[in-house]
């Protein structure tokens, strides 16, 4: 049985695995994709401290070394399930087996809203990107669109804006949820368009995007917007629907816990994007990895002598 | 098997018309997930002496990216007697890739 069982190797998960290492615990590390969590698709972190400019890549594989470095194991699965308590140890199932732990720690994260339009996988990587910083390169001189209004949106937009010729923004408020200071950027462009009460409801074009349906939030009426691709900027959904009736989700599907990190079961503590919190940020899972690693640690020290 | 280096001069040859499989791995150094999927794609490389693995570098082969409509990257795609048999985008685990090779997926 291992001290802490984490799932998820992101930011969280593995600050998590450094510290309880170095605390000199069991430690396994779950993880269903690639280590490192949402930040990989970065191209330059500039607001971690102590660091002045790195990319998301090296960011995660420094972090994803120096656990390993420390003894923590990863595993490379996907979990589906999880049950137990503190008395009796818990028990987490993934494709590959099942692991038993004295204490879990949920570092799931979270990943891209997708809009949840019958053609959207058809047209994934087609014109339609989750990934302004990734795919922009390849629409240089095209129009686009982003849809969403808020910080990542507005980013995107500003991104694209210089690469691509014309960059609709479509938004299904009447105004935006960015920051003023972002959205004062993006319009000072000429070549970024609001589409304001509106939300993208159809895809088309043959082989790849060639337009967009538009439903106004308004009149629903419709529209057609022709553009070479679409950055879906919608926000992100926690990815803890295996722990929903385990921990308390809150209706968002986030688990509920304040900074302390401590879950509604005892011996199971929650970490990074995945928890209810205000500012979801590199500085904030790695906080949240350290706490609820140190709480796991002493919740052990106190319940197996 | 190694992996192959794929520019415009050798893909005619190398992916066209290899006599075997291709699996192509469309990527870019600037790009995170590429550069977690390299190790999966490089160890399978290494492994299944059935198939070829080339990879290709859309900043130095933005011709073949758009031969090929590649908008996103990773694009991983199964070439067999000069036809792209299909294509998927986004990082995939060992097993996720080896089902793509082998369209278990």
């Amino acid at each position: 049985m291992y001290d802490i069982i984490i799932i998820g190797a992101g930011t969280a998960g593995l600050t998590a695995a450094i510290y309880a290492r170095r605390a000199g615990k069991d430690v396994i590390v779950y993880e269903g994709e690639s280590y490192g969590g949402q930040i990989i698709t970065t191209p330059e972190i500039a607001n971690y401290p102590g660091i002045k400019n790195i990319s998301g890549y090296a960011f995660a594989t420094g972090l994803f070394e120096q656990a390993q470095e420390l003894g923590a194991e990863v595993s490379f699965d996907q979990i589906s399930s999880i049950s137990g308590n503190a008395r009796e140890g818990f028990t987490v199932t993934g494709d590959l087996g099942t692991q038993q732990g004295k204490t879990v720690i949920l570092a799931c994260g979270a990943r891209n809203r997708k809009m949840g339009l019958a053609d959207e996988e058809k047209y994934a990587g087609r014109g339609v990107s989750y990934c302004a910083t990734c795919d922009g390169a390849f629409f240089k001189g095209k129009e686009v669109a982003v849809f969403g209004g808020g910080n990542t949106a507005l980013e995107d937009a500003i991104y694209l804006s210089q690469i691509c010729s014309k960059v609709y923004l479509i938004h299904r408020r009447d105004q935006f949820r960015a920051e003023q200071a972002l959205v004062n950027t993006a319009l000072s462009y000429d070549n970024i368009v609001p589409v304001l009460s509106n939300v993208v409801s159809g895809l088309s074009g043959e082989k790849a995007l060639e337009a967009l349906e538009l439903t106004s939030t308004k009149d629903e009426s419709k529209s057609t917007l022709a553009v070479d691709g679409l950055f879906v900027a919608i926000g992100q959904v926690p990815s803890n629907e295996f722990a929903r009736g385990f921990v308390e989700l809150d209706e968002a599907g986030y688990v509920k816990a304040g900074e302390d990190c401590h879950t509604n079961v005892l011996g199971v503590y929650t970490a990074g994007d995945g928890r209810t919190k205000t500012l979801r940020q590199l500085t904030t899972a790695a906080a949240d990895g350290a706490i609820s690693a140190v709480a796991a640690c002493n919740f052990i020290a106190k319940s197996f002598l | 098997m190694a992996e192959i280096i794929i520019t415009k001069e050798n893909f005619e040859q190398e992916v066209i018309k290899s006599d075997k499989k291709v699996l192509v791995d469309f990527w870019a150094s600037w790009c995170g997930p590429c550069m977690m999927l390299a190790p999966v794609v490089e160890e399978i490389a290494n492994e299944r002496d059935d198939i070829k693995v080339c990879k290709i570098n859309i900043d130095d082969n933005e011709e073949l990216a758009q031969k090929y409509g590649v908008m996103s990257i990773p694009t991983l795609s199964v070439f067999e007697k000069g036809e792209e048999l299909r294509s998927s985008v986004g990082y995939k685990n060992k097993q996720g890739v080896l089902s793509f090779i082998d369209d278990k997926g």
